[in-house]
C-alpha cells in the first residue's frame, strides 16, 4: 500500500526526523490562506508546490514548482491543482491532482539518498545511502554501484549503533551533521519496522546552507500482509489514487490489474495467470487484463470476475483458463454456465478447464448450449482466443 | 528415493482442526498413508479423521509421541510465524508452511532464526511438495502426477500443475515436485534443490519454473553453470506482465540486477538452460532435452 507525500512526511515527524513542512490544500479556495499559513508557521518566504499523487517522476513531469513569491506560490498552486500530472509511472492518459502541498522553500546545499527495503537475497533489510541524492539513483546503481553504502540489519537485534555511524562516516558528512544523522537512521529504522513498511525512502536527504539535516521529499510502500496489525497505516489510504476497477475487484477477493490489450483473462493462481498471458502474446494476441480468480473458483467468482473484466470495453474475447487441483472444474463449468446466462455476454468465451473432474466439466458445458468455446489445452486456448477477439471464427 | 519426502516421512499437520487443515490432512492421509497426527493448541487429546489421528498441543509433544519429522502448516497468517518455529525447536526436519499472507518482518525474523537449526523449511505462500505414489505434503492434487524421474521446482502453484500435467501427457513421471513458495522471503530457494535433485540418483533431469521480480532465478542459473550435470529446463512466467508502477527506487537498486523475465532467461540461457518461452511447451522441452543428453 502506498501513501503520498505528505503522510510520510508526517509519519518521519512523528519520529522525529526533520522534514520540510508544509500545507495540504484539496481545493482552490484553500489556496491562499495554506500560502500564508505557511509563511507565519515555518517563516517562509519562498514556496515549492508539489502534486500529491501516488507516483514518482512528479518534478519531471511539472507537478513540483519552486516559487519565489507569494503570488507566484498561488499562480502554480492554482495549475498543478487538478491538473492531469503525467510521468513515467502514471498511465498513459496521467493521474489527476487532487492534492497539493505547499512547502517551505529550503536552501540546499548538499543532496544525500537514504533508503530501507528488504535484500530479498538476504532475507535482511537493507539500508543505503549514497552522497548522489536527487538524481537518478538506479543510474548511480548501475554505473557506480561504491557509490551507494549498505548496511544490512539482523531482523532478530535490529540496527545497532555502529551501523549508522558506518553510514555517516561513509557519507562523509561533517561532524555537526553527523550527530544529526545517526539519531535519524535509527528513528528512521525504527518507523519502517514499526509500521511494517516495505519501502522507506527519504530522496534527497538535504543538507542545508544552515547546516540541518533535514528530509526533502518521502516515500513509504508498507507490506500489505501486515495491515491487519497497522490500523493507523490503513487509514492513510487514499483510494482516489488506485484504479476504481481493482478497487472493486479487491472487495470481491479478485487480484485484478488492468493492461491495455482486448483479450480479457481469467485463471485461478497468480503464476498461471502470467504464464497465460505470455501464452496470448505468443500467438498475437494482447491481454487486457491479469485477473487471478484464486483457489475459489465458484458461482459468485466467476461471474463477479466477468463483471470486471467486461468493465474494459476494450475486452472483445474472454478466456477463462482453469487447472483444477483442489477446486473442482464441474463445479467452476457450473458456475461460468449460470454466469453466461445471467450477464447476457456479447463477447465470445473460450473455456479451458483442466484438473479434477475436467471432463464432467467439458461434458456439462457441452450440453448447455450456449456459445462458448472449449479449448483442450493452454496452447488451444490462446490460440482460439486471440482468433476470437480479432472477429475470426 | 526422490527427494525430501517419502513413503517413510512422518507427518504431522499444524492446525488440522481448521478447515483447510482437516481438509488437507485428510488428502495428505489418503494419498500416502503416513499422516501420523495433529496439532492445535488447546485441543490435545482430541482425534481427527473417525478417530484415525491424534490431536496435540504442542509440536514437542507431537513429535516425541509420534516420531514425526514433517511439519504440514495451516495455520493463520497472524500465527503462521509462531507456529514454524514451535515447528523448527520440536526437532522437525522439514516444516512445509502453506500460508498465504504472512506479514514480511515476521518471515525476516523466523529466517534469522532458523539459521541456528536443521530444519528446513519450504514456504511459505506454496502448495507443498509431492513425491508422486509416496508422499503428500501440501495442497498438491495427488492424481495429476505420476512417479517417474524428473524433479520440478517452481514458485508459482497452479503453474505446476500445468507442467505436471503436460510432463505426464509426454510420458515422463516426476520424482518429486517441489512449489517453493513466491514470498519476498522463503525458507528453500532454487538454489538448494537445484542442489538435492542434483544429488538424486532418481532424477534425470529438473524443471525449473520461475516469475518476473527477485533475482534467485539469476543465482539458481549460476550455480546451474558450474555445479549441475542434468538438464534444466527453465521456464519464466510474466514476460508480458507490464512493470509494476513502482514508487521510489529501493526496490530496483538493491540487487542491482535485472528482475524481468526476459533478463532472467537470458542469464539461464547462457549458463546452459534449456528455456522454453511458451507456457505450453514445458514438457515436450524436457522430453528433448533427455533425448539430445541420452543420444
Amino acid at each position: 500500500m502506498k501513501i503520498h507525500e505528505y503522510q510520510a512526511k508526517e509519519l518521519l515527524k512523528k519520529y522525529r526526523i526533520p522534514i520540510q513542512d508544509g500545507v495540504v490544500c484539496e481545493s482552490e479556495n484553500q489556496i491562499e490562506s495554506a500560502i500564508n499559513s505557511v509563511s507565519t508557521q515555518f517563516n517562509a518566504k519562498q514556496f515549492v508546490i508539489k502534486a500529491q499523487i501516488h507516483a514518482g517522476g512528479r518534478g519531471k513531469g511539472g507537478g513540483v514548482k519552486f516559487c519565489p513569491t507569494k503570488d507566484k506560490a498561488i499562480e502554480a498552486a492554482k495549475a498543478i491543482l487538478g491538473m492531469q500530472l503525467i510521468t513515467h509511472q502514471t498511465s498513459e492518459e496521467g493521474q489527476k491532482v487532487q492534492k497539493i502541498m505547499v512547502a517551505e522553500a529550503l536552501d540546499i546545499a548538499k543532496e544525500y539518498y537514504l533508503a530501507i527495503t528488504l535484500d530479498r537475497a538476504k532475507g535482511q533489510d537493507v539500508i543505503m545511502a549514497s552522497t548522489e541524492g536527487g538524481v537518478e539513483i538506479e543510474e548511480v546503481a548501475e554505473k557506480t554501484p561504491e557509490k551507494i553504502i549498505k548496511v544490512w540489519v539482523d531482523p532478530t537485534i535490529g540496527l545497532q549503533a555502529y551501523q549508522a555511524r558506518q553510514l555517516a562516516f561513509g557519507l562523509g558528512l561533517d561532524k555537526d551533521i553527523i550527530k544529526q544523522a545517526i539519531p535519524l537512521f535509527i528513528n528512521l529504522y525504527k518507523c519502517y519496522t514499526e509500521t511494517d513498511a516495505s519501502i522507506a525512502e527519504i530522496n534527497p536527504l538535504i543538507v542545508t546552507e544552515q547546516n540541518q539535516l533535514i528530509a526533502l521529499d518521502a516515500k513509504f510502500n508498507f507490506d500489505s500482509n501486515a495491515l491487519y496489525r497497522q490500523k493507523d497505516v490503513v487509514d492513510m489510504r487514499d483510494l482516489a489514487e488506485e484504479d476504481p476497477t481493482e478497487v472493486e475487484a479487491g472487495k470481491y477477493h479478485l487480484n485484478y490489474i488492468k493492461l491495455d490489450g482486448n483479450v480479457g483473462c481469467m485463471v485461478n493462481g497468480a503464476g498461471l495467470a502470467m504464464a497465460t498471458m505470455d501464452i496470448i502474446k505468443l500467438q498475437g494476441g494482447d491481454p487486457a487484463n491479469f485477473l487471478d480468480v484464486g483457489g475459489g473458483a465458484n458461482v459468485e467468482t466467476v461471474k463477479n470476475g466477468f463483471k470486471i473484466i467486461l468493465s474494459d470495453s476494450n475486452v472483445k474475447a474472454v478466456l477463462i483458463n482453469i487447472f483444477g487441483g483442489i477446486v473442482r472444474c464441474d463445479r467452476v463449468a457450473n458456475g461460468i454456465i449460470e454466469a453466461v446466462k445471467d450477464l447476457d455476454l456479447n463477447v465470445p468465451v473460450v473455456v479451458r478447464l483442466e484438473g479434477t473432474n475436467a471432463e464432467i466439466a467439458k461434458d456439462l458445458l457441452g450440453n448447455a448450449d450456449l456459445d462458448i468455446i472449449p479449448a483442450t489445452s493452454l496452447a488451444d486456448a490462446a490460440e482460439k482466443v486471440v482468433i476470437a477477439a480479432t472477429g475470426g471464427n | 528415493m526422490a527427494i525430501l519426502i517419502n513413503k517413510d516421512s512422518k507427518i504431522i499437520v499444524q492446525g488440522i482442526t481448521g478447515s483447510e487443515g482437516s481438509f488437507h490432512a485428510e488428502q495428505c492421509f489418503d494419498y500416502g498413508k503416513n499422516v501420523v497426527g495433529g496439532v492445535t493448541p488447546g485441543k490435545g487429546g482430541q482425534t481427527v479423521l473417525d478417530a484415525n489421528l491424534p490431536v496435540f498441543n504442542t509440536c514437542e509433544e507431537a513429535r516425541k509421541t509420534t516420531g514425526a519429522n514433517v511439519s504440514l502448516i495451516f495455520v493463520p497468517p497472524a500465527f503462521a510465524a509462531d507456529a514454524i518455529l514451535e515447528a523448527a525447536d520440536a526437532g522437525i526436519e522439514l516444516i512445509v508452511c502453506i500460508t498465504e499472507g504472512i506479514p514480511v518482518q515476521d518471515m525476516a525474523r523466523v529466517y534469522s532464526a532458523l539459521e541456528n537449526k536443521t530444519s528446513r523449511l519450504i514456504g511459505p505462500n506454496c502448495p507443498g511438495l509431492l513425491t508422486p505414489g509416496e508422499a503428500k505434503v501440501g495442497i498438491m492434487p495427488g492424481f495429476i502426477a505420476q512417479p517417474g524421474r524428473i524433479g520440478v521446482i517452481s514458485k508459482s502453484g497452479t503453474l505446476t500443475y500445468e507442467a505436471v500435467h503436460q510432463l505426464c501427457q509426454a510420458g515422463l513421471g516426476q520424482s518429486t515436485c517441489v512449489g517453493i513458495g513466491g514470498d519476498p522471503i522463503i525458507g528453500t530457494k532454487m538454489v538448494d534443490l537445484l542442489e538435492l535433485f542434483e544429488n538424486d540418483p532418481d532424477t534425470d533431469a529438473i524443471i525449473m519454473i520461475g516469475e518476473i521480480g527477485g533475482s534467485m532465478e539469476i543465482e539458481a542459473a549460476e550455480y546451474i553453470k558450474e555445479n549441475v550435470k542434468k538438464p534444466v529446463i527453465g521456464f519464466i512466467a510474466g514476460q508480458t506482465a507490464p512493470p509494476g508502477r513502482r514508487m521510489g527506487h529501493a526496490g530496483a537498486i538493491v540487487s542491482g540486477a535485472d528482475e524481468s523475465a526476459d533478463a532472467k532467461k537470458k542469464v539461464m540461457k547462457a549458463c546452459g538452460v534449456h528455456v522454453v518461452d511458451s507456457p505450453a511447451d514445458i514438457g515436450q522441452t524436457v522430453a528433448n532435452a533427455l533425448k539430445t543428453t541420452t543420444a
